[in-house]
């Protein structure tokens, strides 16, 4: 998706080092955001994924480096106007006790709106919208309380949207979720993306998805560094899933989409031609042989 | 789980591989109730107000009830007055005994009983709010327990008068929340680390505060004593104008900054997104909270529960998903009005402190609280 010739994006990290309490996480990031493209961030656990989108919505100071968010570093913008240009989900968020879906959903209007300017039309269509599109809008007077995790996480979604940024940075939006519902919240997004060239930022676990939906892909590997950026089809190769990950695989095309599909290595004591009725003597077999 | 009919959900479409849904996919926009609440707009937009009017009709009960508590307060007691008389006395037209009954005897304490109580409902509710716990309020946090030491130092080892001691109560308080700060120091002032490490400092206070009395001749024990359990008795215009001057300067700023507050009550992810200024936010309103404990504890001595239970009965009450400091404050003010109306009444020839009424409220409350908070979990 990078071309030499691109413009610069309106999303960017130049050599950040992000870290904790002086535990450094990550050094010499460099990060760009393909304007309209639906970014995935992949990497194995703690390898600083989540660190990075904290630096890129300013959620974490960088030790070193700068994000830039439209030209200007975004510690120099105030709070407010960084929320009307990029909008995001963390990991998990508390819904007031007792809150209705529509107000929880108008709460995402708050960098839009002054202490005598409470709730204007654009306020209410915003919100309207952004339910319309999550395909809650019928639940909009019902309590939070009573949704489910699949219908909760289209609600946030909701409340981020009405944030109206063209910019929408989502950490791991699937991972309390059934793969019907993880499906869902990746199609609704992808929706976002195809149809209001919004450029979304997602991370995700499973690799698979993230070929299918992304149009780019951030893979990150221990440590903190990068391990390749690019689209999906040129990325992800079974050595980078090797190197990154340290799993044997195979890399296929996707019978339905065409997207690399990852599939790991069988293991070692599998045998093919094992029928049913001795599989478990097999396994137990070379189970043995292992340890012996 | 109910099932729930979710026509407005997209076709399913994998990605940009597949053409996405077209909006025409969506249902066509109808007006249905979107957010709670009464919107007023002026015609260009440029004013547009909302109210809930469940918490509107909530705190206007309470505040009827409160100026009914007030009214029952100035006419009954040892010496009835008519409304009439109140009135004429509050107004100047009257120079009699009733003017001193009203203008100094009971006016004063009754004043002073509803700031105290308004200002440490808030103080509880921004603290509540702030650690998203139900026990983080002042006096558990040990915020009251570092003003009674400040009080005790002066009483015992400085033998000092009734302003002293209560400017000694407000630098305790105000001290201990220092070096709460300073404990959590670059770890945030998250809410269960706050609780927790309140607590801890609250029950050394507490332990110093006992060493302190043991130290203390039988006298300053009982002057100790008599302080420690929070009391109306004997309060001026000098206790109500410390204290409404307080609640005057700190109460405007965490309205204003209540908004904030119920955008980092949803964590400090979302509220950071929404472009609220976490730390700065947590930071004001700790301090706000803080000094209203401290003033209102240098007033009357520690006055325990008003924090705890006056916002979640608030809350309760207007069923409201925000943090409601007005609601709070009257209900703070109404709680702390009616015990001293209980305690002066009920109990008419003794004289009973106020905490004690407050503290029996405050145990049954939190009877209450773990008997519907355990059901609530069974089920």
């Amino acid at each position: 998706m990078t071309r030499p010739n691109t413009p610069t994006p309106r999303l960017r990290a130049e050599d950040l080092t992000l870290s904790y309490d002086r535990r450094t996480v990550a050094s010499s990031l460099g990060v760009d955001i393909p304007d309209h493209s639906f970014t995935v961030i992949l990497g194995p656990n703690a390898c600083g994924k989540s660190t990075l989108l904290k630096a890129l919505t300013r959620m974490l100071r960088p030790a070193a480096g700068q994000v830039y968010l439209d030209g200007r570093a975004i510690s120099s913008y105030r709070s407010r106007e960084v929320a009307r240009r990029l909008g995001l989900l963390p990991q998990s968020s508390n819904a007031p006790g007792g809150i209705t879906v529509g107000d929880l959903v108008a709460r995402g209007r708050y960098p839009h709106q002054r202490l005598l300017k409470q709730w204007s039309a654009e306020d209410e269509e915003a919100v309207a919208e952004a339910l319309r599109q999550t395909g809650v809008l019928d639940l909009a007077d019902r309590p939070v309380d009573d949704l489910s995790g699949g219908q909760r996480q289209r609600v946030w979604l909701a409340m981020v949207l009405a944030q109206q940024t063209s910019i929408l940075l989502l950490d791991e939006p699937t991972t309390f979720l059934d793969v019907a519902h993880q499906v869902e919240v990746l199609d609704l997004c992808a929706g976002l993306h195809a149809r209001k060239g919004h450029t979304i930022v997602a991370i995700l676990h499973d690799l698979n998805q993230a070929c299918r939906y992304a149009t780019h892909l951030i893979v990150m590997r221990a440590g903190g560094t990068i391990a390749a950026q690019g689209d999906p089809a040129s990325v992800m190769t079974a050595e980078l899933v090797e190197d990154v990950y340290g799993l044997p695989c195979r890399i296929i095309d996707d019978p339905e989409t065409g997207t690399p599909l990852m599939v790991p290595a069988a293991p070692k004591w599998y045998q093919p031609e094992a029928g049913s009725a001795d599989t478990a003597q097999t396994v137990a077999g070379a189970i043995l042989a292992e340890a012996s | 789980m109910k099932a729930v009919p979710e026509t407005a959900a997209p076709a399913p479409t994998p990605g940009p591989h597949r053409k996405p849904p077209t909006p025409a996919a969506y249902p066509a926009p109808s007006r249905p109730r979107i957010v709670t609440g009464r919107v007023v707009r002026t015609r260009g937009g440029g004013l547009s107000l909302r109210f809930q009017g469940r918490a509107a009709a909530g705190t206007a009960a309470l505040l009827l009830a409160l100026v009914v508590v007030m009214g029952a307060i100035l006419t009954t007691g040892d010496f009835e007055l008519s409304i009439g008389e109140v009135v004429k006395a509050l107004t100047g037209n009257d120079t009699g005994i009733a003017d001193f009954i009203v203008n100094t005897v009971r006016m004063p304490r009754l004043l002073t009983a509803v700031c105290v109580g308004a200002a440490l409902a808030v103080s509880g509710a921004i603290l509540q709010s702030l650690t998203g716990n139900s026990l983080g309020t002042p006096d558990i946090i040990g915020f009251t327990n570092g003003s009674a030491t400040g009080a005790l130092l002066v009483i015992v080892v400085w033998h000092g008068s009734m302003t002293q001691i209560a400017l000694g109560a407000l630098a305790g308080g105000l001290a201990t929340a220092a070096a709460i700060s300073l404990l959590l120091l670059g770890r945030g002032l998250q809410g269960f680390r706050l609780v927790v490490v309140g607590i801890g400092v609250s029950a050394l206070l507490l332990a110093l505060n006992s060493y302190l009395i043991t130290r203390a001749s039988w006298q300053e024990a009982l002057e100790a004593q008599a302080w420690l359990v929070g009391s109306l008795g004997n309060r001026g215009w000098v206790h109500a104008s410390a204290i409404g001057l307080a609640v005057l300067v700190l109460l405007p700023p965490a309205l204003f900054l209540s908004r904030r507050l119920s955008m980092v009550e949803m964590g400090d992810g979302i509220a950071t997104a929404l472009g609220v200024n976490v730390t700065r936010t947590r930071a004001i309103l700790l301090v706000i909270s803080v000094a209203l404990a401290a003033f209102a504890t240098a007033v009357t001595g520690p006055i325990l529960f008003i924090a705890l239970a006056a916002p979640q009965l608030a809350r309760g009450l207007t069923r409201s998903s925000a943090p409601g400091l007005v609601s709070s404050a009257v209900m703070g003010a109404l709680l702390l009005a009616l015990s001293d109306l209980a305690v002066q009444r009920l109990f008419a020839p003794a004289l009973l402190p106020v905490g004690t009424a407050t503290g029996t409220i405050g145990g049954l409350y939190l009877i209450w609280l773990l008997i519907t908070e355990s059901r609530k979990s069974r089920s």
